[in-house]
């Protein structure tokens, strides 16, 4: 077992030139066969783990991941942290999130550097502001702490952004949800994965699923490119690739690959202490810790596992931030890169049982699953112990798709998802 | 970024200039009114996805407005053509459909 991290470990490996940590995560070679075998060691992948551990019991666990921890879109995403969604189950799902971010830095015993710096929706015209107000009343009536905002509230508490009325699309008001924030993301990934570790689950990188062995219709094991592991469940949190393991077990999902691009800026002094998105101009952005504007762009519409995307995306997006923040026009780009996010119909994702018995998907999170890390590992530890979904997710199986109960979160989700 | 060949028009011009349409040469279920929900929801919402080639649907919006079929390697963004929908349906069932 390892020790806990603390500020006396802090002082005392200090005095030894901070040499004599251990790793944080143990990385492990295959066993013949597992109990629970996750598919995909990002932040959703290892926090089902984490949960099905800790609060499951399960203790055979094994996360096998193609690439390295945390290398695909936990290490892609814009960090953004939220729960203003306009439908009951979408709103609860990411409420229940939100509220185990909240604890998430002592109960890993891991600093995730949970930033609440608030969140702001932009609207831009009246019908922008419409929905802003329906979205907001529906938050209140599900406790979520959101306000309306004027344009000159707005201006107050972000003073760099372009309020002014000759703007190209200004900004008549905004939804504000104070307690949205930002997080370390790689943090993430190792802290669930450490805290993971500390329960005895094997984490195998370098571990691609090339097959799945079926029979009875149940699960048996998955072929992988390190030999074949028996498993009796198997829980796919592959985010873009999951149409690719689901076709290995016979499967259709509803969801399309797209590449979704994100940038940097050099680090600067601390001059945007918030998060600001708008939907209308198809931008977002906030300042990072160490001083870089992260903004993220909107999905290019072809298809594609390219982890990359048209630069014509990001020029649009530029301008949206340069509209918004003049002062940006001449900051420089450090960074830029794509993940490949998994978008379904309703922009809603899928955490489901499937007609494969012991094979359980959880995907589709599309342009935004990064804020939903914990209590997607939650909810989904839940539906592979107990082979039936928490309450919190019964509404995102698969089989929406054919009764037509789609939860459409295209409003809260769009480009700023 | 790349670069599209639109089989009406008959010039090369940049991605910006086209729509996505999605997967090409889907089938609409001949009886929707009969057929289960299983089957229509599989039409309307499920898709193949696949990391590899794919034929795909797109639309040269700020030029002719038509649609035409493209198969494209979802993997690498290589293009192996551009056919208009008919000529490409003749080449498509000629490979045996998608991979």
């Amino acid at each position: 077992m390892k020790k806990d991290y603390s500020l006396w470990s802090l002082f005392t490996k200090g005095l030894k030139h901070n040499e004599g940590w251990d790793p944080a995560w143990r990385s492990a070679d295959p066993k013949p066969s597992y109990n629970v075998v996750i598919v995909g060691a990002g932040g959703h992948g290892l926090a089902t783990a984490y949960y099905l551990a800790k609060e499951h019991g399960v203790r055979d666990i094994a996360v096998i991941e193609k690439g390295y921890l945390g290398g695909g879109n936990t290490a892609r995403n814009t960090t953004i942290v939220r729960s203003n969604y306009l439908w009951d189950e979408a709103t609860m799902l990411y409420e229940h999130a939100l509220k185990l971010w909240e604890g998430l830095t002592e109960d890993l015993n891991f600093n995730v550097m949970f930033s609440q710096r608030g969140v702001f929706n932009l609207g831009h015209t009246l019908q922008d502001m419409r929905d802003i107000e329906r979205r907001v009343n529906a938050n209140v009536l599900n406790g979520i702490d959101a306000q309306m905002l004027d344009t000159a509230e707005v201006k107050r508490m972000i003073p760099i952004l372009n309020t002014s009325k000759n703007a190209r699309y200004p900004v008549l008001g905004a939804s504000y949800q104070p307690r949205a924030g930002v997080a370390r993301h790689d943090a993430v990934a190792w802290g669930f994965a450490r805290a993971a570790s500390k329960y005895g689950v094997d984490i195998v990188e370098n571990c691609e699923v090339i097959g799945m062995d079926l029979a009875g219709g149940r699960i048996q094991g998955l072929q992988t490119s390190r030999g074949f592991i028996r498993a009796e469940r198997v829980g796919c949190v592959a985010s873009g690739h999951s149409s690719v393991l689901a076709k290995m077990a016979g499967i259709r999902l509803p969801i399309d690959s797209h590449p979704l691009q994100a940038f940097v800026s050099e680090s600067m002094k601390p001059v945007l202490d918030t998060i600001v998105m708008s939907n209308a101009v198809h931008g977002y952005a906030s300042q990072s810790d160490k001083g870089e504007l992260v903004i993220g762009a909107g999905i290019d519409h072809y298809t594609s596992y390219t982890q990359r995307g048209s630069p014509h995306i990001i020029e649009h997006t530029a301008a949206a931030i340069i509209e918004l923040f003049p002062i940006f026009s001449r900051v420089r780009m450090n960074r830029q890169w794509g993940g490949i996010v998994d978008t379904t119909p309703d922009a809603c994702p899928i955490i489901s049982k499937t007609k494969v018995k012991g094979l359980y998907f959880n995907c589709g999170w599309g342009t935004g699953g990064f804020k939903a890390t914990p209590g997607s590992g939650n909810v989904f530890a839940h539906t592979i112990a107990k082979d039936d979904p928490h309450p919190l997710n019964k509404a995102f199986s698969l089989d929406r798709f054919s009764t037509g109960h789609l939860i459409d979160e295209h409003g809260a989700a769009a480009v700023a998802h | 970024m790349f670069v599209l060949f639109c089989p009406h028009c008959q010039e090369k011009r940049e991605e910006e200039e086209f729509g996505y349409g999605g997967e090409a040469f889907r089938v609409r279920p001949s009886t929707p009114d009969t057929v289960d929900d299983e089957t229509w929801g599989d039409y309307l919402f499920m898709r193949s996805n696949p990391k590899g080639w794919n034929w795909e649907l797109w639309s040269h919006a700020t030029g002719c407005r038509k649609f035409f079929v493209v198969k494209r390697n979802t993997a690498t963004n290589a293009i192996a053509g551009s056919w208009t929908l008919a000529e490409g349906r003749k080449v498509y069932d000629a490979e045996g459909g998608a991979q």
